[in-house]
């Protein structure tokens, strides 16, 4: 635990790139035997890339790996088991329909003459396993008949039986009950014990203080920060994560925001409340103004993306209630939130927003086309004349409404996405994270887009992981951790170092 | 932040764009070669007689190509024609002692069911197209072999004239098969259906968020594939004046498929091609007649049909990288 140890893994200067990104960028990481080490970092800061570079799923470009003092390669998962690292995924990655014996066992079964499995010797290994976790239950069930949490037990039992020095556990919480977290940090202990490492990838803080005792920061493909955990201010690590400085944080006017809009008084055009979501969504309450820019601050995992998705109707809730322009919404219906005037802009430009097989024109009116015709029939006239106002006004550059999406620039694909919403008539607007992944000129481009949006009367709910942008960009930001509202921010309160304040303390300034 | 660039769209490289072109035109190209082949070496091609089976004979194909392109669009596929064609011949004989139209009506309201049952198995309980279809075409075969055990004839005037009328010089059962293309050609380009199919198979989690109905556009979509295939089974089943679920549209689903990718509707969906596909019927017809003509065996035709297809594929292919 202390920094005398020998490592019993360790990274040196590990550079892994992919076409168009260097994913690791230089990464040392040193694992000692019996601590527990988080690995945190926002999206694309390359936890995953580290970890599959650890566990042999990639080969570095450079740099080395090293376990117990020497350098070791490994060429598959399977050498990195082999070595004594196991892996323990979100989801379970074991066999759902054998028993929980067998998936223990799997591979090393206990065989009887002729090689034939020894089932009673089978079940009384796994019993002697399984009590070892203080896990009651039967392990001849089958394995997906278990809680989430069981499951996962079982996974983390079976890695350290097969004599496992070093245990990878990414987001392992994600779908625990508080109950059976506790289950599973008895166990870290128990193997932090037994001088078993393991590296704790997690976004909930309040875990990470519990359990572990050094972390790494990874930011960029960079390590932004490796020490021990107790001591590090909670702001301080959060300031690491998103890559701001709380001493240090620039002048305003970076982005093209103007400023602060003047909400509308009155109803408020969107309104989710108490939106609940098991292990996701707690309570969650919002309303946006018309002519409002709301952001939505938080973390990676804070629940940002699940409200949005949410309140359009791509995800459905548990309890509460979405009422958008006066009209309370059916639970998971897209098509009831576009009708009522709410329209969201995915995350995943790709995977959820264009179709790629169609052309620019076809993409921007996909989710207006019961406007646009009478009787099923598709009006090509009005088609045209929205297509072409929306793509004089968005400033989308194609060769022709024609053109197919697929061959637009990033930045292009996301302003036709915009023009896809603004066609469907949307009174708000939930953007996550519009300005991910695009060139700086489409950035500002897109920034413009949306204070001119508000300042014609569009209420906006605007999600990034860029804290300038969302400070600059919002009149008021709610700040979500863990799936639950931890803060309200507006006017002059909307600065960076609040809002990181308010992730940190949970609830310690309020608006 | 991480950011990666945006990335600038790959000017089309030369291979690429001659597949491009391939995928696209490479059928009519194709159809086009073969009538030229045919009217240079075989005798009495351009005869009018001659015209007239063949499209009499491509007339079924291309019916169940149509549905066959509508599944392929929203990244489906549906095994069950050829069974559904059977199933509704099948329908055929046992109604008709109602009279020919109350015999039609329930022969397509059984293929519109079948694919009303297939489309629900893909778009609720979330099964495999090809799985879902697989049982069909197994289980509606065996279902319309129940129902009529053997060939059985029958003396029908009504039925027997929509199987062999012409009307202004042109077979009867050929001016379906046009009427359904233009249908099925305005469905795809016109209406909002056609437009949110098509979408459905280029992205299916966008079509959700955009709040398009995807599961009733599924079952729509093989709805109208069942639909189709039992209109091409009673017109065969009109044209045979009998009955003979045992072979009638066996191995259907082959051709339809190869007519539709051959045609330039890639099995990935997003888009459908409907005079390809109508083009892609063509070819295998007239492949087929061509070869029987220059006395090469049925073989020959099978093994040259799977040449085309693997051309037909690996142009969608290579266009993707």
């Amino acid at each position: 635990m202390s920094d005398g140890t020998a490592p019993v893994l360790e990274a040196r200067g590990i550079s892994k790139g992919f076409p168009g990104v260097l994913a690791l960028d230089g990464v040392s990481f040193r694992l000692a035997a019996g601590e527990v080490h988080a690995l945190v970092g926002e999206n694309g800061a390359g936890k995953s890339t580290l970890i599959k570079v650890l566990t042999g799923v990639h080969q570095p470009d450079r740099g080395e790996l090293r376990l117990h003092g020497g350098p070791v390669s490994f060429g598959t998962p399977l050498d990195a088991q082999r070595a004594g690292i196991s892996t323990i995924y979100q989801e379970v990655n074991l066999v759902p329909q054998m028993s929980v014996a067998h998936n223990l066992l799997l591979g090393r079964e206990p065989r009887g003459r002729l090689g034939v499995i020894d089932t009673g010797q089978l079940y009384t290994q796994a019993r002697r396993v399984m009590s070892r976790y203080g896990i009651q239950t039967d392990v001849r069930r089958p394995l997906r008949s278990l809680g989430m949490g069981a499951q996962q037990m079982v996974a983390l039992a079976r890695a350290v039986s097969i004599d496992a020095r070093v245990v990878i556990m990414d987001e392992p919480t994600s779908a625990l009950e508080p109950r059976e977290v506790d289950t599973l940090f008895g166990v870290i202990g128990d193997l932090r014990a037994g001088g078993i490492s393991v590296v704790y990838v997690s976004h909930r803080l309040e875990e990470l203080y519990r359990i572990c005792d050094q972390v790494t920061v990874l930011r960029d493909g960079r390590v932004a920060h490796t020490g021990p955990l107790a001591g590090l201010e909670r702001v301080k690590l959060i300031a690491l994560m998103l890559g701001r400085d709380t001493a240090d944080v620039r002048l305003r006017g970076q982005t093209e925001f103007a400023g602060r809009h003047t909400a509308k008084n009155g109803q408020p055009v969107v309104e989710a409340r108490a939106l609940s979501r098991r292990h996701q969504l707690h309570d969650v309450s919002i309303r946006v103004r018309p002519g409002e820019v709301v952001g939505l601050g938080g973390l990676l995992g804070a629940g940002r993306s699940e409200t949005a998705k949410a309140i359009a109707g791509a995800l459905p809730f548990d309890g509460g209630a979405v009422v958008v322009a006066g009209h309370a919404l059916r639970k998971g219906s897209p098509a009831a939130a576009i009708r009522a005037g709410a329209s969201l802009l995915p995350e995943d430009r790709k995977a959820e927003g264009i179709v790629p097989t169609m052309s620019v024109r076809d993409n921007i009116a996909l989710a207006a086309l019961p406007r646009l015709s009478r009787a099923g029939i598709v009006s090509e006239a009005r088609v045209d004349r929205v297509v072409q106002t929306l793509m004089k006004r968005l400033r989308i550059k194609a060769t022709s409404p024609h053109q197919k999406v697929s061959e637009l620039s990033g930045g292009n694909q996301q302003k036709v996405l915009l023009a896809r919403s603004l066609a469907t008539g949307a009174k708000v607007l939930l953007l996550d994270e519009p300005t991910r992944g695009i060139d700086v000129g489409a950035k500002a481009e897109v920034q413009a887009l949306i204070d001119e949006l508000a300042a014609e009367g569009l209420g906006v709910l605007l999600i990034s992981s860029d804290l300038e942008e969302l400070v600059e960009g919002s009149d008021r930001v709610v700040v979500l951790r863990d799936g639950a509202v931890v803060g309200e921010l507006s006017g002059d309160e909307v600065t960076e170092e609040a809002i990181m304040r308010a992730i940190a303390d949970g609830g310690g300034v309020d608006g | 932040m991480a950011e990666t660039a945006g990335t600038l769209p790959k000017p089309l490289g030369g291979r690429t764009r001659t597949l491009a072109w391939l995928q696209r035109y490479g059928v009519y190209a194709s159809v086009l070669a073969l009538l030229l082949f045919n009217v240079a070496f075989t005798p009495h091609f351009l005869e009018v007689a001659n015209f007239r089976t063949q499209l009499i004979q491509v007339a079924p194909i291309v019916i169940v190509s149509l549905g066959m392109a509508l599944v392929i669009g929203t990244e489906g596929i549906d095994l069950s024609v050829g069974s559904v064609m059977a199933l509704s011949s099948a329908m055929v004989v046992l109604y008709l002692g109602y009279g020919a139209p109350v015999a039609i009506v329930a022969a397509l309201v059984a293929g519109a069911a079948v694919g009303a049952g297939g489309g629900a198995l893909v778009a609720y309980a979330g099964v495999q197209p090809i799985v879902a279809t697989l049982a069909l075409l197994v289980g509606i075969r065996g279902l319309a072999n129940v129902l009529v055990p053997q060939l059985t004839e029958f003396r029908n005037p009504a039925l027997i004239t929509l199987g062999s009328r012409s009307v202004l010089g042109l077979p009867l059962v050929v001016i379906i098969a046009a009427v359904l293309t233009a249908v099925v050609a305005f469905l795809v380009k016109r209406t909002i259906f056609g437009r949110q199919l098509v979408a459905v198979g280029g992205n299916r989690a966008a079509a959700k968020l955009s709040g398009l109905p995807v599961r009733r556009i599924l079952v729509a979509v093989y709805v109208l594939s069942g639909l189709l295939a039992a209109v091409a089974g009673v017109l065969a089943t009109a044209r045979l004046q009998a009955s003979d679920p045992t072979s009638l549209g066996l191995l259907m689903e082959l051709s339809a498929i190869t007519a539709v990718v051959v045609g330039g509707t890639p099995l990935t969906g997003g888009r459908v091609r409907v005079l390809g596909t109508v083009m892609g019927a063509l070819l295998i017809q007239l492949l087929q007649a061509t070869l029987i003509k220059h006395n090469l065996p049925q073989s020959w035709t099978q093994m040259v049909q799977a040449v085309i297809i693997l051309a037909a594929v690996y142009a969608a292919r290579g266009r993707k990288k």
